[in-house]
C-alpha cells in the first residue's frame, strides 16, 4: 500500500488516462456533493423552524376572543365576547396545578411614547410578571415587573432594547420618566427578546395599571399560559391539548357562546403546533436522508460499474502485464488502489466543495424557515469513507477476476 | 536450455475436442536461433504459448534452464515469465498510454527494481534497438517497425534466458521485417537463445535451425545455413 513505486505507477496511469479518472471522480464527487447539500438544507430547515419557535415559550397557550358568529340560548350572533379579570383568575385557579407561568394582557397598539423630545409610536402591553418567561425575554438591565407593581398598579415600565435605543440613545434609561399618551411611567428595566426587533420595540407595564390608565375597567384582551412540561413530549402535548380544550369550553360556558362557534373564543395551542411542525421536519429529514442514502448507493453502483468497465478496457493491458511477470496480487492491488485513491480524492473534493458552498451561501439565505444550513462534518466524512469502502468492494470483484484471466486470453482481447 | 518431451495439448470447444499438439519432442541449446514453422492450425503458436508459460500443456514434460515447469500456480508462473522469458508478439502488445521508455521499463518494475535504475536500463536497451531519440513517444506515434523494436527492447530489458517471438514480422512489410530480423540476429550473436514462430520461409531462413510442424507433430527438424538479414537491408 505504501510502496512508492506502486504509487508512481498509479499516478502515471491516472495522469495518462485523464478522462477516465475525471469521470470516475465526477460521479463520486457529485454524489457526495449532493448529499452534503441535502443534509445541509435539512439542518437549515430544522434551524429555521427552531428559531421560529424560539421567540416565545413552546409550551404556550394563548387565548383571545372575537365576535360570535352563531346565535345561542337566545343571544344574537355578532356579539363581542369580552374577557374580564375574573375569567382569568378563575382559569388560573382552576388549572394552577398544570400552569407554569401566566399573564393576562391589556395592550395598546401604536401608543405614543415620549422621552424628552424623542417620541415614537409603539405597542404598550399591560402584562403580568409571568410575561417575561412566556416571551423568553431576558433583562439587559434593571428588573422586570413584579407582583407589587401589579397589586399597587404602579406606573412602571420595562422597555425593549429597540425602544430604549430610539428614546434614550446611549443614555441610561433606568429610573427615567417616559410618558405614554401623556401619562408618566418610570423605567425600571430593559429587556431583550429572541423574537427579534418587533418584540423589542414594546414597553411592558402592569396589566392593572394599563386597565386603569387606559380606562379598560376589568377588560383583558388575551390570556397567556405556559403549561408545566413533563419530560415526555407526547405527554406534554396531550396535557396541553386537554388544557386548551378545557379553557375554551370554560370560557364559552361563562360567556354563553355556542360550543361550535369557532371565532368567539379562540385558544391557540403552541405545543400542538410545534409537535405538528417538528414531526413534519422529521419527515422531511427522513426523506432527505433517504435521498442521500439513495445517492450514495447510486454512487457505489456507479463506482462499481466504472470499475467493471475499467477492468474490461484494461484486459489486454492486464494480459501484457501478466506476460511481463506481474503477480495476480499486484494486478488486484493496482486496480483497487487506483480506485480507492480516485474515490477518496473525489469524495473529499465533493465534501469540501459542498461544505464550502454551504458556508458561502448559507449566511446569505434570508428565509424564516431556512437558517444556517450546515452539515455535521463527521457524518459527511463517514459517508465519504463508506463510499470509498463500498466502491473498493465493488471494484474488488472485477479486479480479482481480471487477475485470474489467463494472459493468453487477455492478450487475444482486442 | 529447453527440453520438451512428449507434449500434448487439446482444446475443448463445446462438445468438440481439438487435439492440437500430439506428442512434441525437442531440445533447444543455449545460444540457438530456432524458427518454428507450419501452416496455420499446425500448433506452432500453441507450442510457443506453452513454452512461454502463457498456456499449460495437458501432458508431457517441459524443462527450462534446469527448472521443471509443471503445476504452476499463477504466482510462480508470473515469476518464471519475468525471470526466464522475454516475449515479442505479432501485434507488439505495447501499453498504449505509456511512452516507449516506460514500456521497456515495465518488466523491470515487476522485478522490483527502483525507478531510476529501471529507466536507465530501459534507455540502454532502447539505444540498443536504435530508438533512443524516440524514448518519450507513445506507441501511437511510432511506426510498426519502431513499435516492434520497442517490444524487442522490452523483451530484452529483464535479461531473460530465452526470447520467444510469435510472428514478429507478421504485421510488418518486407523491408521492415528484415530490419527486425537483423536486430534479432544481432541479439542472437550476443548469445541469447531465441525461438521464432513464423510461416514465412525467408524469415525462417534467417534463423539457424527450422522446426517444421504439421498437424501437431514435428515433421522436420534441421539446421540451416543462416541467411544474414544485413544483405537485404
Amino acid at each position: 500500500m505504501f510502496n512508492v513505486e506502486r504509487w508512481q505507477e498509479i499516478f502515471e496511469t491516472l495522469r495518462k488516462n485523464k478522462l477516465r479518472t475525471f469521470l470516475t471522480g465526477l460521479s463520486v464527487a457529485s454524489g457526495i456533493f449532493i448529499l452534503v447539500i441535502l443534509l445541509g438544507f435539512s439542518k437549515g430547515l430544522e434551524n429555521g423552524v427552531r428559531s421560529e419557535f424560539e421567540g416565545d415559550a413552546t409550551n404556550l397557550i394563548t387565548v383571545w376572543t372575537g365576535v360570535t358568529t352563531k346565535g345561542y340560548k337566545g343571544l344574537n350572533p355578532g356579539r363581542y365576547v369580552q374577557m374580564k379579570n375574573d375569567n382569568f383568575d378563575l382559569i388560573s385557579e382552576k388549572y394552577k396545578d398544570n400552569i407554569d407561568h401566566k399573564s393576562s394582557i391589556y395592550s395598546i397598539w401604536g401608543a405614543q411614547i415620549t422621552y424628552n423630545n424623542e417620541s415614537v409610536n409603539y405597542r404598550v402591553r399591560g402584562v403580568m410578571p409571568g410575561q417575561q418567561f412566556i416571551e423568553n425575554a431576558s433583562l439587559v438591565s434593571g428588573r422586570f415587573l413584579n407582583e407589587p407593581d401589579l397589586e399597587e398598579s404602579r406606573k412602571v415600565a420595562v422597555i425593549g432594547q429597540r425602544l430604549k435605543l430610539d428614546l434614550f440613545k446611549n443614555e441610561d434609561p433606568l429610573d427615567k420618566i417616559i410618558s405614554i399618551f401623556g401619562v408618566n411611567f418610570k423605567v425600571v428595566g430593559v429587556f431583550t427578546d429572541p423574537g427579534g426587533e418587533r418584540e423589542e420595540q414594546q414597553a411592558y407595564i402592569p396589566v392593572s395599571t394599563s386597565q386603569k390608565v387606559f380606562g379598560a375597567g376589568q377588560d383583558i384582551r388575551n390570556m397567556l399560559f405556559t403549561i408545566k412540561m413533563s419530560d415526555n413530549f407526547e405527554e406534554a402535548t396531550q396535557l396541553s391539548n386537554q388544557m386548551a380544550l378545557a379553557i375554551e369550553n370554560e370560557l364559552k360556558t361563562i360567556h354563553t357562546v355556542a360550543p361550535d362557534d369557532q371565532s368567539a373564543v379562540r385558544v391557540f395551542n403552541r405545543l400542538d403546533e410545534a409537535r405538528k411542525i417538528y414531526s413534519l421536519i422529521a419527515t422531511i429529514q427522513a426523506v432527505f436522508w433517504f435521498i442521500g442514502i439513495g445517492t450514495i448507493v447510486a454512487g457505489v453502483v456507479g463506482v462499481g460499474n466504472i470499475m467493471i468497465i475499467i477492468v474490461k478496457e484494461r484486459t489486454k493491458e492486464i494480459g501484457i502485464r501478466k506476460a511481463l511477470g506481474a503477480q495476480p496480487n499486484s494486478i488486484i492491488g493496482m486496480i483497487l488502489q487506483e480506485a480507492i485513491f480516485v474515490t477518496m480524492f473525489a469524495g473529499l473534493f465533493g465534501l469540501v466543495f459542498g461544505l464550502g458552498l454551504l458556508e458561502l451561501v448559507g449566511p446569505q439565505i434570508e428565509s424564516d424557515f431556512l437558517k444556517y444550513p450546515q452539515v455535521n462534518f463527521n457524518i459527511a466524512l463517514t459517508t465519504v469513507f463508506i463510499l470509498v469502502f463500498a466502491g473498493a468492494l465493488a471494484g474488488f470483484i472485477p479486479a480479482y477476476r481480471a487477475a485470474k484471466i489467463k494472459p493468453i486470453v487477455a492478450l487475444r482481447d482486442e | 536450455m529447453i527440453t520438451i518431451k512428449d507434449l500434448h495439448k487439446s482444446y475443448h470447444m463445446g462438445t468438440n475436442s481439438l487435439h492440437v499438439l500430439k506428442g512434441i519432442n525437442f531440445n533447444v541449446n543455449e545460444g540457438e536461433l530456432v524458427s518454428i514453422m507450419g501452416s496455420s492450425g499446425s500448433g506452432k503458436s500453441t507450442l510457443l504459448n506453452i513454452l512461454g508459460m502463457l498456456d499449460e500443456a495437458d501432458t508431457g514434460s517441459y524443462v527450462l534452464d534446469g527448472v521443471q515447469i509443471k503445476n504452476l500456480n499463477e504466482k510462480i508462473a508470473a515469476r518464471y515469465r519475468n525471470e526466464f522469458l522475454g516475449f515479442i508478439f505479432q501485434s507488439f502488445n505495447l501499453i498504449n498510454y505509456k511512452s516507449a521508455l516506460d514500456n521497456v521499463a515495465l518488466p523491470l518494475y515487476y522485478q522490483g527494481i527502483s525507478r531510476k535504475e529501471r529507466l536507465s536500463k530501459a534507455e540502454h536497451y532502447l539505444e540498443k534497438v536504435g530508438l533512443a531519440e524516440w524514448s518519450h513517444h507513445l506507441p501511437s506515434e511510432l511506426s510498426g517497425g519502431q513499435k516492434q523494436r520497442v517490444a524487442i527492447a522490452r523483451a530484452l530489458a529483464s535479461d531473460p534466458k530465452v526470447l520467444l517471438a510469435d510472428e514478429p514480422t507478421g504485421a510488418l512489410d518486407t523491408k521492415t521485417s528484415y530490419e527486425v530480423m537483423e536486430l534479432i540476429q544481432g541479439i542472437n550473436d550476443e548469445g541469447k537463445t531465441i525461438l521464432v514462430v513464423t510461416h514465412e520461409h525467408d524469415i525462417a531462413q534467417m534463423t539457424k535451425r527450422i522446426v517444421n510442424l504439421k498437424d501437431g507433430v514435428i515433421i522436420d527438424d534441421s539446421k540451416v545455413e543462416q541467411v544474414r538479414a544485413t544483405q537485404y537491408v
